[in-house]
Order: structure tokens, then sequence, then C-alpha cells
């Protein structure tokens, strides 16, 4: 593959980064650390907005809807480049990067019109309905229904580890249509209003102590049935279609926040007393720092690779299971160096006057016990690599 | 395979017939220039074709003499020099090696310390001993790397040098062989002198950057060879009524080995091409490569014989041969531990960066 961008992307990538230079707001990460969740999400939508109105939201977009109809190696820079210069993430982060293309794809035209807009510019704030209590790894068990009556659905159900579930306007739901139905037949995807009567959000409380997801409950939900996406009945590939679009990009920006973390940790070794002398002196503090360079590369060359592959077939291939392991499992393993490496601070948070970096690092310790489990957990990655890509028997 | 084991039994673990096939190719000659009867391609076509030969674990002195002397007659022979000794290379006639470590058994430049003493003629005497040179019994002419009044340098000895003597070190892979050079007063005229000082430093660097980049590729080919026989005996191995390729346990080893294969796939390209663009980190995503792959191979050679069971423990099976071809590969131009202290080096031990601040109004 040709490492060395091609003119036009060398255009967008400057023109990106020029933008940003003059943008993104200067040290916005320490300002806002006393907001509560819903501050900070105030925030990163009014942030949405000003990148939404400068042209740079849904930048993968095709431009009839509002995008720039990036190439796959744009939307790549894209993602680099908004982390490289420490910006703030986007708010409507699912609605930008899975459902939105998934209307474009599968949505009628009064759907598109409806809902594409407001998704760009953060009016509209989207979450999904997937996983179910008892519906996790073994998705197409999910049990959420959606009965036909006249001209709505009426949805009874429960769904769980809804991400921005407790900000969003409306959700991408993933309902069993056909009662009779098992597994990945009969599965309908629906578009529903967060106000409607019979919606409950409950916040989820993980174990880092925040609730970045929610439980919703549907009761007697009624949904229009014009609010279809896609096929009644043709709800599985629609989903799946949105799992393989968001494997594309997999561990880009998961990549380069490790990246950003482990220089830090560099810095903070320099500094650092350990056994009578600088960190970064002691070998056996540069043997794991080196070893967490050496695994996050491995990440950043496998993407590159990943990529180039999908640039020249068309299609992502069972590899984003073997991007997905990477940097889930790495990311755990560097969490534990930086701990080691920080020794007894390390465990302090942001409430401690003494905690270092105000507790990102005991943060992101505990919340990188999530990243093996979620977007689909190790063990079922390997099922895949070992069914899919391996052609061994099915284990299950 | 069968020609591997024959191979394996012979002294050597060299094959003549195999050189002249490899010449015919153009493989002895491959990364090297065509004024020198090379081949002229590039680093990255280098990696291809030693991953290929490291699949089929292709014993005897192929790094040894293109990849490190070669390179080192490359980097610093005079034109003389090369078109009689690099071409000789290039053409299938001569077999090389070079003669690095010494009892220290340290891959650092700085460790080297036999010492060639200045003759009245300009010639130089050697008294001493190197240790871990590989398929030395074969080589025409050995690279010897010294020190001339304190400064590094590197000298050419022909292999039948009746002062030398080569005594074989059997060690754990039998595809090629590792040997103790004692030199009691060996003479070396002036003209044998390849480089000293600066010149040799980079040229020695250089070759073991290539050998160790080659090496890198063999390994990828192994680690490929291990998943292949790994896969093709879970499919077929019955118990308990079904391929055992069918247990998460052994699936999930299958697996791990493909995910570290294909990082070590992406870490040894990314390093060839660096490499062939003389890009600056060239050496630091060959030290990545070296440190990443050499666990792989080796935990690869583990899960693979694991997997096969009572089976992968036999003699007749091919996992330890790869098993025991990644344990030397992996102390080969440094383990691990050596090239992630080289990572350490290049990008701790210097000024941080300036963050790269962006100003805006808040």
């Amino acid at each position: 593959m040709d490492l060395n961008l091609n003119p036009q992307e060398t255009e967008f990538r400057d023109e990106l980064r020029a933008w940003l230079q003059n943008n993104v707001p200067l040290d916005w990460e320490t300002h806002r650390l006393r907001d509560s969740m819903e501050g900070r999400f105030q925030f990163l939508r009014a942030w949405q907005k000003r990148v939404f109105e400068a042209g740079w939201a849904g930048v993968a977009w095709p431009k009839e809807y509002g995008g720039r109809g990036a190439s796959l190696m744009e939307q790549v820079i894209f993602t680099q480049e908004m982390a490289a210069a420490g910006a703030p993430p986007l708010a409507n982060i699912l609605g930008l990067a899975l459902i939105g293309p998934t209307i474009i794809t599968y949505g009628t035209q009064a759907q598109k019109k409806r809902y594409l807009a407001n998704i760009l510019s953060g009016d509209e704030i989207w979450c999904q309905g997937f996983s179910e209590p008892n519906a996790g790894s073994d998705l197409a068990g999910l049990r959420t229904e959606a009965l036909l009556d006249g001209d709505h659905f009426i949805v009874n159900g429960q769904k769980v580890w809804n991400s921005y579930g407790w900000a969003a306007d409306w959700c991408a739901l993933v309902t069993r249509s056909d009662p009779a139905s098992e597994k990945h037949k009969g599965l309908t995807y629906l578009l529903v209003d967060m106000k409607s009567p019979g919606v409950e959000v409950r916040p989820l409380r993980q174990l880092t102590g925040e609730s970045e997801f929610t439980e919703l409950f549907f009761r007697d939900v009624h949904v229009p049935a014009e609010n279809v996406l896609g096929a009644v009945g043709d709800g599985w590939n629609v989903a799946l279609g949105i799992l393989a679009h968001e494997r594309a990009t997999l561990g880009v920006s998961a990549q380069i926040a490790m990246r950003r973390q482990l220089d830090r940790l560099v810095e903070l070794s320099r500094e650092m007393w350990r056994n009578g002398r600088r960190a970064l002196e002691d070998p056996l503090v540069r043997q794991k720092l080196a070893q967490a360079y050496v695994e996050n590369e491995i990440l950043r060359l496998n993407q590159m690779r990943a990529v180039s592959r999908i640039i020249q077939t068309g299609a992502p291939g069972p590899e984003g299971s073997i991007l997905k392991i990477g940097w889930s499992e790495a990311n755990q393993r560097f969490q534990a160096t930086a701990q080691e490496i920080l020794g007894p601070y390390a465990q302090l948070t942001g409430e401690s006057d003494l905690a270092i970096d105000n507790g990102a690092w005991s943060y992101s310790y505990l919340r990188a016990r999530g990243n093996t489990i979620e977007a689909g957990t190790s063990e079922i990655q390997r099922n895949i690599i070992g069914q899919h890509v391996l052609g061994l028997p099915k284990s299950y | 395979m069968p020609e591997v084991r024959r191979l394996m039994e012979t002294e050597t673990a060299f094959d003549q017939a195999l050189w002249s096939k490899f010449a015919q190719q153009g493989w002895t000659g491959i990364i090297f220039p065509e004024q020198y009867d090379g081949f002229g391609l590039g680093m990255v076509e280098m990696a291809a074709a030693l991953e290929e030969m490291g699949r089929a674990l292709v014993p005897g002195p192929f790094i040894s003499t293109v990849l490190l002397a070669g390179t080192l007659l490359d980097h610093a022979g005079t034109d003389e020099q090369k078109r009689k000794y690099l071409g000789a290379i290039c053409r299938g006639e001569a077999r090389s090696t070079l003669a690095l470590l010494e009892h220290s058994a340290s891959w650092d430049l700085d460790a080297v310390q036999l010492e060639a003493t200045s003759l009245p003629n300009g010639g130089f005497k050697l008294n001493g001993e190197k240790l871990f040179v590989s398929d030395a019994a074969v080589a025409d002419f050995l690279l010897v790397a010294v020190r001339i009044e304190g400064e590094l340098a590197v000298l050419m000895v022909p292999g039948d040098a009746p002062e030398l003597e080569k005594t074989a070190t059997p060690g754990m892979d039998l595809t090629r062989r590792l040997y103790r050079i004692s030199f009691a007063n060996v003479i070396a005229s002036a003209e044998n002198l390849l480089c000293r000082g600066k010149l040799a430093r980079q040229a020695l660097e250089a070759a073991l950057d290539v050998a160790c980049l080659g090496a890198v590729a063999e390994m990828v080919g192994g680690i490929q060879s291990l998943v292949d026989m790994t896969i093709a005996y879970a499919k077929t191995r019955k118990q308990f009524g079904r391929p055992i390729g069918a247990f998460q346990a052994v699936q999930h080893q299958c697996a791990d080995m493909l995910v570290v294969l294909e990082g070590s796939r992406s870490a040894l390209y990314y390093a060839a091409w660096a490499l062939s663009e003389n890009d600056p980190a060239a050496g630091r995503a060959i030290s990545v490569a070296k440190a990443y792959v050499s666990e792989a191979y080796r935990e690869a050679g583990n899960k693979s014989i694991q997997v096969q069971g009572g089976m992968g423990f036999t003699w007749e099976n091919d996992a330890h041969l790869h098993y025991r071809r990644a344990k030397a590969s992996e102390i080969a131009f440094g383990d691990a531990a050596y090239h992630r202290e080289r990572i350490a080096k290049s990008l701790f031990d210097r000024e941080p960066l300036r963050n790269e601040v962006s100003v805006a109004a808040d």
C-alpha cells in the first residue's frame, strides 16, 4: 500500500488542521473537569454545532446530504487530525457515524429529509437499542417486540447498554416484529421518538462511578409504521451493515488516544522517582514503555493495512475482529503498565489534590476494564476469527 | 520439509545444489546493484522472498552470506573489493558470514573487544575468539569485527586460513549452525581491511539492520507455516465426536496465533518500506518488528505444539523445527529486550517535544 497521501488528501488534511488550530478550545479538558455529565454533553453539543457550521460534521456523508463525500482515507485522516489536535469529540457520534449512514443507505426520501440535517447539526441526538438483558453476545436472541396495529407498531420490551440514552431525542431500535420468528429472522429496525409515551430511561451506573449508558423500557410505545428503516423483517441485515461500517475505522481513535496517554506517561516518567532514580532511567520502566510503544505501533500499522484492504476490495473483512482484540487488550495492558509506573499516586482519583492529571489515570484504568466487553467481547471476536477467518467448526 | 530434515542431519546444513538454484534465480544478489551482478531489488521484495524461505524453513547460510556479509561489503567495500567479493556472493560463488559476538554475547558494537594488532607492513595480527558465528564452516571468507587501536574495524579473513579454528557449538536450531572461531596469530593483509572508525560503525549498523529485517521476514513466514499446520490439525483431529477445532479453548488459541501473525506482518512490511525509503525512523521500525515478532514466533510455536497435543511433542512433527528456529531467531540480531531498549533510547532520550497547542478563544 502507498503510505503517502495524494494531493487531494493532503489538501483535505491541511485545511482541517488549520481550522482545528484556530478553533479547538484551549485546555478544554481542564476547564470542563468539574462539569456534570450533562453539562459536559451540552458543551460537546455546542462544539458539534461549531464543527457543523464550518462544514466538518459528517465528512463521510455524501455531499447531497450535507457531508463532504470523504474517501475512506480522508475519514481516517479526519479521525487522526481531530485526535491529534486534542479536539473534543462530537456529541452526536452515534448519529453521525452509524445511524445517519444507515438512513442514507436504507431510508426513504422522507426519512432522509426528516432526520439527516438534524443529526449533522446535533439538534437531534441519537442512541441505539440493540442489547437486552438476555441478549448480549447472543444478540439474535432479542425479544423486544413490535406488533403492527393498523398504521403503527406497538413496542414492548427492554434494552440495555445504550450509550447516550439519557441525552437522546431519538432511538434506532432493533425489534422482533414477527413473534413467531427466531434468531435473525423477523427483526425490524424502528426509529423511535424518545419523547413517546411509554418510554422510560434509566441510568446504568458503571463501575467507574458515572452512567455513560442507560436501560430503556418500552411499555406499549406507539411508533408510526413509516418509521421502519429498511424493510419489515430485514432488521438483521440493517443492523449488520451498521456493525460492518463501524469496523472500518474502529480503533483509529483508540490507538491515537492510547498514544497520547503513552507520550504523557513518558513525560511523567522523566519527573517521577522510582527505586532511587528517575523512573525513565529505570530499565524496567524503559522496557515497559517501549513495549507499550511497540503494541501501539502494531495497532496503528494493522489499522493502515485494514484501511488499505477496504480501499482495494471495497468491503471490510473479519480483520475488524483482529483490530478490536488489538486495541482493547493492548489498552488494558497499557493501563496496567501506567499504574505500575506511576506507583501509589496512580490510585488517586480526581477528588484528591495529590492525584496525577486530575485523576485521569485512575479513571482510564477502571474504564479500560470495559474495553474487552463492549462492542463485542474478546471471546466473541475470537469465535469470529476461528469460524469466519480460519474456517474452524462453529463452537456453539 | 523432507529436504529440510535431510539437511538438518548433515554437518553444515548447507547444500550446494540448492545454493546454485538460488543463484540462478538471482536471490543471492537480491538487493545488490546490477553492476556487481546483483538483482537490484528493494527491501520490500527482499522481505517477501525471505518470508517464503522462512515458511519453508530453508536451512543454511543465506542471511549470513547475502544480508549480513553482502550488506557490509556493499556499504564499506571499495569498487575493487565489491567486484571481487560482493560479486562472488551475488553470483552464488562464495559464502560468507560476520564474526561479531564475543564472550559477553552482546549485539552491541561497543562490546567488540577483539584486538587486531597493527603490523609494520600495514597488515594486522589477530588473536582471540569469536562466538556464535553463523554458518562459519561453509564461509569462503569471514568478515570479523575487531578493534584497531581501540577503533572499531572490519577485517576480511579467508575461511581456510590455517591459524583459524572453527569449532561447532551445536544449538537448538539444527537448520543453521553456530561456531566458535579461534584466531591464533591469524594475519590479515592491509588490503583485507574493509573499513574502520565511523565507516565501520555505519556499515555494521546497516548490515545488522538489513539482516535483522531479513530474519524478521523469515520468522513471519515461519508463523504462517505454524498457523497452517495447526489449523489443518484442528480441523481433522477428532475427539469427543468432533474436530478439536470446535472447542473454544482450542479455537481461541488458533485465533491468537492469527492475531500475532497479522501484527507481525504489518510490522515487517512497514519496517521494510521505511528502510527502502531511507526513513530516519527505519531503525526504530525494525526494532519494533524484531521485538514483536521475536515473541510472536515463539508463542506461535508454543501454541502450535499445545494444540497438536501428543503428536505435537513428537520428533516427526514439524512444529518443533519452527520452535527451535524461533528461539535462535529470537536471539539473533538482538532479542526483544535489546530492541525495546533501542526503542527507548531513540524515543525517550531526547528533549521532550513541545506540545502542539491549539490556540482558540473559549
